[in-house]
């Protein structure tokens, strides 16, 4: 048990506020890896909440604990692209240095071993997060030689045998290897802003309505995938009425395949926490949180100082810019792994110490947020895109994407290609272009927008004929097909949060890939809603069938039909939770045809001789033989 | 009109749903003159002598006797009808599917408290008793099962309606009274 | 007539005063929509999902959704009816819901639903999860095989202090709900009691009585849930 004295000052730092709950166990986390009986009673009585109640929060993230977790603990990311880079290897690897198996403590307590979904280091799999620093391109060797080292009791940090990654990633406060790849700058990327122009002088030039009007103006979207026009966002939360206003910086990047938010934090912060500041000020907010996901802690420190050196120099804080009452600050709060965070409501349920459970809208949390007041949550990139539109225009901003979508957007591209990273492209590019962009051969298929997205192909269709498009893409048949031919990145296309996975032909797409993310989905939804609770779990086993040779041809349509239950949950998760399976049979239905029993119309999974295995082992073998004898 | 031929079996059930069929009272003479009976319990008819039009299954299946004789139904039966809650899920021996089967034969033949007598620690396994399986399966995921009636037991009313609805090729009408699954 | 706005449900068109829900117009006006999660007093959580209707397309929970003048909401129609029968089928193959066995057979709201939508079967395969029966609490007996998360208990079921002797565990499908250990102790009976009468299902049991209710007199035996 942690000391009481020790939670007592700890519960006191956070003022016995039970809406910082994640903060405090954050912090006792940091004293033992693990929440035991006594130290959560503690909890409860302080706060005057039942046990149960502080559980219901723990046992929510994937980083907190109930159970004791080693000295040192190994999350080795699950991502597809990791699995495409012999993660086996390295989990086998992990498996036979430590002496345990996946998910175990060993013995000695001293090593944690766990899986843990994307990390957001798709393009430098396989990758692992020990006690909060990164590891990544891990081969079989490095494992030995970090176990090695862990045994022998080493700092973790000592353990970079490697050189820092590019640019700020060898900042003394990060210290990381991780790598920035970035393959193509644009209008955002570009470096041609000087830090803190707009909270220096432009912010004099624009009246908050007029902020507001050229981010309308410049049709901005959301860029963390559901893209809700910004402009408008930033309007509904001015005009709600409250004590505060809060903007959020949403950086829990968790759709998997999606890194670009880690890139632009670190190579970008001022102009996030500008972009923030922007914010607030178009819509005379006073409170600002940067929500980290705990993937990316290795950043807290160095993020931390970026924030003390705008308070210095009164970017953040009172009157900012010279502006009579313009006070805005910002405070990072960190998440303990949970993907559904990355959905604005659960968000603001998991600021407020909650499990992150998305809320029911109406009200949304414009009109109330983060502890009721009027929020404006917005994605990383959203933000950064507003700075340089606010420097140099919405003019000047329409003038690049195409007319439904206006702009450039990152992309996070990984899996078969020769050069992954980050991308920053104009709306309305091709598929085709940005596959010669990264290097990619020998295209099967491509994820678009991460497990929620699609599975596309980039194939040409244009030589079938109709009939045989309608065989393979029913229902949609030539809809589809038309559109194949050239897809393009755009909101009437594909619309997508950046997040791009290639797989080439020799990847087995249903069982390698579409399995992968039915695994995550099920993983990570937050169980709240009867349907995504279920159905990934139940689809995923039809899919098991169907590749097991058991399937029929009701099957396909069973799953299409079963999908349509998962379009009545609250979240956007939960809506798109079916989405591998479905999108896989619109777009490579001949896959799953491939599967199906011609002759058969109805077949379970039933097999009488493996159910009778247990038993004729149980019975037949030794107790036979003695009462024989 | 020829008489429609229906055999029953019980396979994991208790017999009740069996029973709930003579609760059609004297329905049961309408019945016998539109239906004949082949293989069933009630006739003690061991195995089927003509193709059947509604073979009626009683129970899930809970070991490999079972699932042969609901096999065979299926290959002689035009209509399969799953008839009662353990047919249709398992009922109440699927209540063991939460416990792992080797825990299940220990507490009932070794280590429970009414085994004293069982010194050697003998076990079930001649050749002669059915195997047990892993865990109980509604008949539906073992073969394939044209109707599910509802019931522990089926009310005789819905037997009877789904009887004569399925004998004179009507729609049936299903009252809310009638579908009840204790 | 500032407070008044008019919707229209699958073509009625209904007056109803500003400020309600779908579900509580609806419910005022004899319309039935299926829930299960929805508990009246309690703040609605729409969990279960079984209200979608749809508005202008889009599905929606009645039980959290306010109306607003001019809507159109479909409610009784073939697409809708069968989502929420899958819902309800997916209940039953996820938990382990043993009828003929359970105290609050015959007063069952899932059951209910399922008779109103006639489940002969779950198109479902039955999972049969393993699931834990909690029977330290000397008042409850939380059976997990039975629970379908809706979250009434957590919501209704507190002490004087405000603390929940109810909440969730886990995640995913591992989400369960748990009692308080400490408090499932010390729970009074009329606490217990009302745990038992709140939950829709069979999975809080007030020990020491059951099946006092014969069959043919319970609640949705003759009924159907909603009239």
């Amino acid at each position: 048990m942690i000391e009481k004295s020790l939670i007592i000052d700890i519960l006191q730092q956070h003022k016995n506020d039970c809406t910082r709950l994640m903060d405090i166990l954050l912090d006792l986390h940091k004293i033992q890896n693990y929440m035991d009986k006594e130290t959560i009673s503690v909890l409860a009585e302080e706060l005057d909440l039942s046990r149960a109640e502080i559980e219901e929060t723990i046992s929510f993230y994937h980083f907190f604990s109930l159970k004791p977790r080693g000295k040192y603990n190994i999350y080795l990311t699950d991502s597809i692209t990791a699995n495409m880079k012999n993660r086996k290897a390295i989990l086998e690897a992990f498996e036979r240095e430590c002496g345990t198996k996946i998910n175990n403590v060993t013995p000695d307590g001293l090593l944690g071993l766990y899986t843990t979904s994307c990390i957001g280091m798709n393009d430098q799999e396989p990758a692992a997060i020990i006690n909060d620093v990164v590891f990544t391109n891990l081969t079989p060797y490095r494992v030995k030689e970090l176990v090695k080292g862990m045994r022998a009791g080493e700092e973790i940090k000592d353990l970079i045998y490697e050189n820092y990654g590019d640019g700020n990633n060898a900042d003394p406060d990060v210290e990381s290897m991780v790598s920035n790849n970035i393959r193509k700058k644009s209008i955002v990327l570009k470096k041609d802003y000087e830090t803190y122009t707009f909270v220096k002088s432009g912010i004099k030039k624009y009246t908050p309505t007029e902020v507001i009007k050229e981010i309308e103006n410049s049709n901005l979207r959301g860029r963390g995938g559901a893209g809700f026009p910004t402009g408008l966002k930033w309007r509904f939360g001015s005009q709600s009425q409250g004590e505060h206003r809060v903007i959020i910086c949403n950086a829990d990047e968790g759709e998997p395949g999606t890194f670009k938010d880690r890139v632009l934090l670190t190579e970008y912060p001022e102009m996030v926490f500008e972009g923030m500041t922007a914010a607030a000020y178009a819509t005379g907010s006073d409170i600002g949180v940067l929500y980290l996901r705990y993937e990316y802690t290795y950043l807290l420190k160095f993020l931390k100082r970026i924030l003390n050196e705008m308070r210095k120099k009164n970017f953040l804080g009172k009157n900012i810019g010279g502006i009579e009452g313009f006070d805005f600050d910002i405070r990072i709060q960190l998440g303990a792994g949970a993907y559904i965070c990355g959905e604005e409501s659960a968000l603001i349920e998991s600021m407020e110490g909650k499990r992150g459970e998305p809320r029911d809208k109406p009200p949304f949390p414009v009109e109330k947020g983060y502890l009721g007041y009027p929020t404006i949550v917005n994605n990383v990139e959203t933000l950064v895109t507003a700075v340089k539109i606010l420097q140099n225009g919405a003019k000047w901003y329409s003038g690049f994407g195409t007319n439904d979508s206006l702009g450039t957007k990152l992309l996070s591209i990984s899996g078969d290609c020769k050069f992954p990273g980050i991308y920053e492209v104009e709306w309305g590019t091709p598929l085709t272009e940005v596959m010669e962009m990264c290097g990619a051969e020998d295209v099967q298929a491509i994820q678009v927008g991460g497990p929620s997205g699609m599975l596309v192909s980039l194939k040409d269709l244009s030589h079938l004929n109709s009939t045989q498009l309608m065989k393979w893409y029913k229902p949609s048949g030539m809809e589809v097909a038309e559109r194949y031919i050239d897809r393009r990145l755009s909101y009437s296309d594909l619309p997508t949060g950046g997040s791009i996975i290639i797989f080439n032909n020799q990847r087995d797409l249903l069982g390698e890939v579409v399995m992968n993310f039915m695994e995550f989905f099920i993983e990570e939804s937050c169980g709240s809603c009867s349907t995504c609770r279920n159905m990934p779990y139940v689809m995923k086993n039809k899919l098991q069938k169907i590749l097991d040779g058991h399937g029929v041809k009701s099957d396909i349509e069973d799953l299409l039909s079963w999908g349509k239950t998962l379009k009545a949950s609250r979240c956007g998760l939960g809506q798109t939770a079916g989405n591998p399976i479905l999108s896989s049979i619109f777009n490579f239905r001949h896959l799953y045809e491939k599967h199906i029993q011609s002759l058969t119309e109805y077949d379970t999974v039933f097999n009488l001789e493996n159910s009778v295995q247990t038993y004729q082992k149980f019975v037949h073998k030794e107790p036979v033989l003695f009462h024989l004898q | 009109m020829n008489k429609k031929v229906i055999a029953t079996a019980s396979l994991a059930g208790c017999f009740g749903c069996h029973m709930s069929v003579l609760d059609i009272d004297e329905r049961i003479l309408d019945l016998i003159e539109l239906v004949e009976f082949n293989k069933s319990p009630i006739d003690d008819i061991k195995k089927f002598t003509k193709p059947v039009d509604i073979g009626i299954i009683e129970g899930g299946c809970c070991n490999s006797e079972n699932v042969e004789n609901l096999r065979y139904f299926r290959e002689n039966c035009k209509v399969l009808i799953s008839l009662g809650e353990c047919a249709i899920m398992g009922g109440l021996p699927a209540m063991r599917n939460g416990i792992p089967l080797e825990e299940c034969l220990r507490e009932a033949y070794l280590d429970g408290p009414t085994v004293q007598l069982n010194k050697e620690g003998i076990l079930p396994n001649n050749e002669e008793l059915p195997q047990i399986l892993d865990r109980v399966v509604p008949c539906h995921e073992v073969v394939k099962i044209d109707y599910f009636l509802p019931g522990c037991p089926p009310r005789a009313d819905l037997i009877w309606d789904a009887l004569y609805a399925l004998i004179s090729e009507q729609p049936m009408n299903i009252p809310y009274e009638v579908i009840k699954f204790d | 007539m500032e407070n008044q706005i008019k919707i229209v449900i699958d073509g009625r068109e209904i007056t109803a005063e500003k400020g309600k829900t779908i579900l509580e117009i609806a419910r005022e006006n004899g319309i039935f929509i299926p829930t299960l999660c929805h508990f009246k007093g309690a703040d609605p959580k729409a969990n279960c999902r079984v209200c979608t209707i749809k508005i202008n397309n889009r599905m929606m929970t009645s039980c959290t959704t306010p109306a607003a003048d001019g809507m159109e909401i479909e409610n009784e129609t073939p697409e809708l009816n069968d989502i929420r029968k899958s819902i309800i089928e997916l209940l039953f193959v996820c938990g382990n819901h043993f009828c003929p066995t359970c105290e609050k057979s015959g007063d069952c709201e899932l059951q209910a639903l399922a008779y109103r939508y006639q489940m002969m079967v779950p198109r479902f395969p039955y999972d049969f999860p393993q699931k834990a029966v909690d029977s330290s609490s000397p008042k409850i007996l939380k059976e997990q095989n039975r629970c379908i998360s809706c979250k009434r208990c957590i919501k209704t079921i507190k002490d004087e202090k405000g603390r929940h002797y109810f909440a969730f565990k886990n995640r995913g499908n591992k989400l369960e709900v748990v009692l308080d250990p400490d408090m499932g102790m010390e729970i009074s009976d009329k606490l217990a009691q009302i745990a038992m009468k709140n939950c829709p299902v069979g999975s809080i049991i007030y020990k020491g009585k059951g099946f006092d209710q014969p069959i043919g007199t319970r609640k949705y035996d003759k009924t159907p849930i909603g009239g």
